[in-house]
């Protein structure tokens, strides 16, 4: 398991918000299939945690959900994302970015290049 | 925002009950169904591709225990089921939740009475807008001996222009006749200037108040009326603006009416009740001429915001220090004035506050006995159930659940305790109330209001959290194999608990035995001043009040000199002795009232003693009483030397007086004061001669014996606020009526009010102090009876613990009385440590209420005896039921079931 890292606590609510912002209305395994597509399949998913966190999402407001029906016909719960959590995704990309930036300086930072 | 949403969508769901396990359910199964139709495709067989897709989900009980956390809240849910729980334990043993519940009751109860109290007079003294800015100012001259005599007009006048306060409005309370209805009433008015609301910061319901900006000199011929008065004078007569009243038979013109909360900030009850204001200039008739020395007005203000006390004092004291080299003639130095600023909230329930923090303290006792007694019940009913305990720890309990849970469970009796406490408030609030002396300032605001609701909720989860961990920690130290094995005989958690409960007990005993030393020291303080010897009979005697109209222009008053009213009183006097069983009838003003009455009624007059003090402007003040010939007679009071008043001594004839032997001790030491000549007036010239000096009477305080005191003619000095005296076989009920009968028939429009018979007003004037002597009694007796329970309880406990050890002493052969002695030793070596701690707490808090006793020391020994013998002996007869039983143990039965 050493090569394929667990998700960041935190991050997986991000990754499930873009996922359903790029690809709108999913059902929870579209989203976790998505996810491990997405990330090449490097992330594996222990699956079954992202139910409460999609509850905790739908909480917040930042999804919501409905039962509808899947490809093939079968009786599946969709997901989508909402207003207020396109608002969210924003802001925490941005976060998430800027985040990113400043690793990545410290990580190339050379030890001449420092007055 | 996204956490409240959350927060309260998941409270929803745990009230409504909604769970979304089905939900989950479906929605696992799909994702089973969707991986293991993939599975399927990239060729697994059918058992392998479900097998692969249930391990990919991942353990679906914890996923189902995260999402069912996630849809409800864990926390409370907990909470609830312990609650649940515990509530099923207490119904599971009745008699101890009961007994507990009553316990808890009886403390928050009593506590949630105390503070209501307390609520409506010390934290809420003053309904105005920023009550921290209003002031009282006093004026003292320590070096005359003269405390709050009260301030002038041209000291107002500085005071208004020192730059330290917003507003200083001076006020005198007084009496007037409201006439022109059926009945001709006298009601508490009040003479303001016209800042006095803009002060206060309160507005009218109906019209306006005072318009601060008017300078008139004399009485501006307006009035406010309360709304107690506009709505049973004038039937709350929307109206009303415009409309005149004649007060004292002058005209005057409403022009509004407070709002119905409104409470004049007086001293007394009866001020806090005036019920009509008019404002004045105080500086012309028909007010006396504005003298620096004239201090007949009683003045507050409102403090520049921001300024603090102290700050403004400082101010205060360098304004006095100017004045005083600038107006050497009116204030000399032997006078030392000062002026003082007095919170007004502190003036208005000062005389109570040191009563009422005595109560709380005694009802703070009986709560912490309460709470005692109930953490000890805990325990005891822990040791009954240290093996249900032992086993669920055995079985994997964790220490923190089990130590909530129990928690859970002392909380919910002591909230339940407290729910029934304010329940028992609810049902007898109205008897309890009139326990309660009228005297009390804002007597009527009491209430059980939200705030106290608050506070009883509060003191009962805080005392439940505190009593109940105590207990629930010491639970959970369970020493599980030992309780298993051998039902926690002999093991340390029992003897650490047995020892919690002893020291629990000692606590008690102690708390109790404070209290009755100072409910003993009370009573006797109480009992001393009840049989004080008054120097007066007051038996079969009553008083009725009048009150001569005083109206703005003297040439409309009918009343202006002696003479005009000595006709009247003495053919009321004539009339009044024709009524049916009086015997006796006399006269006098308001101070002549023995005991019982306002402050203002004291009437001090400076004292110019010939050939002492003609020099010198400030002459010590002494009490001043108008009285009728027949007042002492009729009073009882004995004449020491010269004579009393007699018919002969007229306005025209030449002023006499009448002192006590405290006025000749002080004033004429060695001296025969007879013939003495003084005067009482510093603007009038004409001498008054000591005539006669009688024994002291406790007239002015059942406290104090010598008071100097000089008494003058009423026929030579008249008085308006008078008051009949009437000695005889009297029927309270209708003699009023009666005297009203016989004073409208010679001037119909007198009101005639407040008959009380002197025994009445001297237990008025004992009010106070019956009341908080009767509440601590009544505390005392409480925690009595609690800290036998504890006594009792506890010693039954130890001989249960020691049955065993009893038996083999009997088997062996020990005398039955041995045992007995030895239990009742055990209760004596407790009742003899709570005494012990008891005395020494007893000693501090008798000490710190010395000022409440009266003809008691502090350290009053048959009281402090006399209690510890009462708790000795309860304590005693408490452990006499155990150890009955302990003796009457069966050797053979105990060791058999052991």
């Amino acid at each position: 398991m050493k090569d394929k890292p667990d998700v960041l606590q935190g991050t997986l609510a991000l990754m499930v918000l873009k996922t359903l912002d790029v690809l709108g209305p999913q059902h929870g395994y579209g989203i976790a299939r998505r996810i491990e597509q997405i990330s090449g399949d490097i992330l594996v998913l222990n699956q079954g945690t992202l139910y409460p966190l999609l509850l905790k999402l739908e909480h917040e407001g930042s999804i919501a959900s409905q039962w509808g029906a899947s490809d093939n016909n079968r009786r599946a719960r969709f997901y989508r994302i909402t207003a207020p959590g396109r608002k969210q995704l924003e802001t925490e990309t941005s976060d998430w970015e800027r985040t990113a930036q400043i690793i990545e300086r410290f990580f190339n930072v050379k030890a001449e290049e420092l007055p | 925002m996204k956490f409240l949403r959350r927060f309260f969508i998941r409270l929803s769901n745990l009230a409504a009950g909604r769970r979304a396990d089905q939900r989950l359910r479906e929605e696992l199964a799909e994702h089973l169904a969707f991986q293991t139709e993939e599975n399927l495709r990239a060729g697994m067989s059918p058992a392998e591709a479900r097998r692969q897709a249930v391990l990919k989900l991942g353990g679906a009980e914890a996923i189902r225990e995260d999402h069912h956390a996630e849809q409800s809240l864990p926390f409370i849910e907990n909470l609830l089921f312990d609650l649940k729980y515990a509530a099923r334990m207490l119904r599971r043993s009745p008699g101890f939740a009961f007994v507990a519940i009553a316990t808890m009751a009886l403390g928050i109860g009593a506590t949630t009475a105390i503070y209501s109290v307390i609520d409506a007079t010390l934290l809420h003294p003053l309904p105005y807008p920023n009550p921290s800015e209003l002031v009282r100012i006093e004026d003292d001259l320590p070096g005359v001996g003269a405390q709050n005599v009260n301030v002038s007009v041209p000291e107002w006048k500085d005071l208004e222009n020192s730059g330290i306060f917003q507003n200083v409005a001076l006020d005198y309370f007084n009496s007037g006749n409201l006439t022109g209805s059926e009945q001709p009433t006298r009601i508490a008015l009040k003479g303001v200037t016209p800042n006095y609301f803009a002060m206060l910061g309160v507005g009218a319901q109906l019209g306006r108040t005072f318009d601060p900006g008017d300078n008139t000199p004399g009485v501006i011929l307006e009035v406010v009326i309360s709304d107690g008065l506009w709505k049973r004078a004038f039937g709350a007569d929307p109206r009303i603006l415009g409309k005149t009243v004649r007060l004292d038979n002058d005209v005057y013109q409403v022009v509004g009416v407070m709002p119905p909360g409104f409470r004049d900030p007086g001293q007394t009850s009866e001020e806090r009740n005036t019920e009509l204001w008019y404002p004045g200039g105080f500086t012309a008739v028909p007010f006396p001429p504005p003298l620096r020395n004239s201090r007949f007005w009683t003045a507050s203000a409102r403090l520049k915001p921001g300024l603090s006390m102290a700050a403004a004092q400082a101010h205060l004291d360098a304004l006095v220090d100017a004045l005083k080299k600038q107006y050497p003639a009116d204030y000399p130095a032997q006078e030392a004035w000062t002026v003082r600023l007095v919170p007004l909230s502190e003036s208005v329930v000062g005389s109570v506050r040191q009563s009422l923090i005595l109560l709380f303290g005694a009802v703070g006792f009986v709560l912490l006995i309460s709470c005692v007694n109930v953490a000890n019940l805990l325990l005891a009913r822990a040791s009954a159930r240290g093996h249900e305990i032992a086993v669920r720890q055995a079985l994997g309990a964790q220490r923190t659940r089990l130590i909530r849970q129990f928690l859970a469970e002392s909380l919910l009796l002591f909230l339940l305790g407290g729910l029934a406490g304010i329940a028992i408030l609810f049902s007898i609030g109205k008897f309890l109330l009139r326990l309660v002396p009228e005297s009390l300032p804002h007597m009527n605001d009491i209430s059980v209001n939200w705030g106290v609701l608050a506070f009883a909720l509060a003191v009962s989860v805080a005392v439940g959290t505190v009593f109940g961990l105590a207990p629930a920690w010491l639970i959970s130290r369970y020493d599980v194999n030992g309780t298993l094995r051998q039902e926690g005989r002999g093991s340390s958690g029992t003897r650490e608990r047995s020892r919690t409960r002893q020291i629990l007990v000692v606590s008690e005993l102690a708390l109790s035995l404070v209290l009755m030393v100072a409910a003993g020291l009370l009573l006797r303080s109480f009992w001393d001043l009840f049989k004080v010897p008054l120097g007066f009979n007051p038996s079969r005697a009553m008083t009725i009040e009048t009150w001569l109209p005083y109206p703005n222009d003297p040439k409309t008053d009918i009343y202006s000199t002696a003479t005009q009213e000595a006709v009247m009183l003495r053919e009321v006097l004539r009339r009044n002795r024709t009524l049916p069983g009086v015997e006796e009838t006399a006269v006098g003003d308001r101070a002549a009232l023995p005991l019982g009455h306002r402050k203002d009624d004291r009437n001090l007059s400076p004292l110019i003693r010939e050939g002492q003090d003609v020099q010198s402007s400030q002459p010590p003040l002494i009490d001043t009483s108008i009285v009728s010939p027949e007042y002492f007679h009729l009073l009882g009071m004995t004449l020491l030397r010269g004579r009393l008043f007699v018919d002969q001594d007229l306005q025209d004839t030449p002023s006499i007086a009448v002192i006590n032997q405290a006025a000749a001790r002080t004033y004429w030491p060695n001296q025969d004061p007879v013939g003495k000549r003084v005067r009482l007036r510093a603007e009038k010239p004409d001498w008054t001669t000591v005539v006669g000096v009688i024994a002291d009477a406790r007239t002015e305080s059942l406290a104090d014996a010598s008071i100097p005191q000089v008494y003058l003619d009423i026929y030579q000095r008249p008085s308006r606020d008078l008051a009949f005296f009437l000695r005889g076989q009297l029927d309270p009920s209708a003699i009023s009526e009666q005297v009203r009968e016989q004073v409208q028939a010679v001037d119909a429009e007198l009101p005639v009010f407040r008959a009380e018979t002197l025994n009445e007003v001297l237990s008025t004037s004992l009010s106070v102090r019956r009341f908080s002597m009767e509440m601590v009694a009544l505390f005392a007796a409480a925690a009595l009876l609690l800290a036998g329970l504890g006594i009792y309880g506890t010693i039954s406990y130890l001989v249960n613990e020691q049955r065993r050890e009893i038996a083999i002493r009997l088997a062996l052969g020990a005398q039955r009385g041995t045992i007995l002695k030895m239990v009742l030793r055990q209760g004596l070596t407790l009742a003899a440590a709570g005494a012990g701690v008891g005395l020494v707490g007893a000693l501090i808090v008798s000490h710190l209420m010395a000022g409440l006793l009266f003809g008691v020391s502090s350290n009053d020994l048959p009281t402090f005896a006399g209690v510890t013998v009462v708790l000795t002996a309860v304590a005693l007869a408490a452990s006499c039921i155990p150890a009955l039983t302990a003796m009457r143990l069966d050797p053979i039965t105990t060791l058999h079931s052991e």
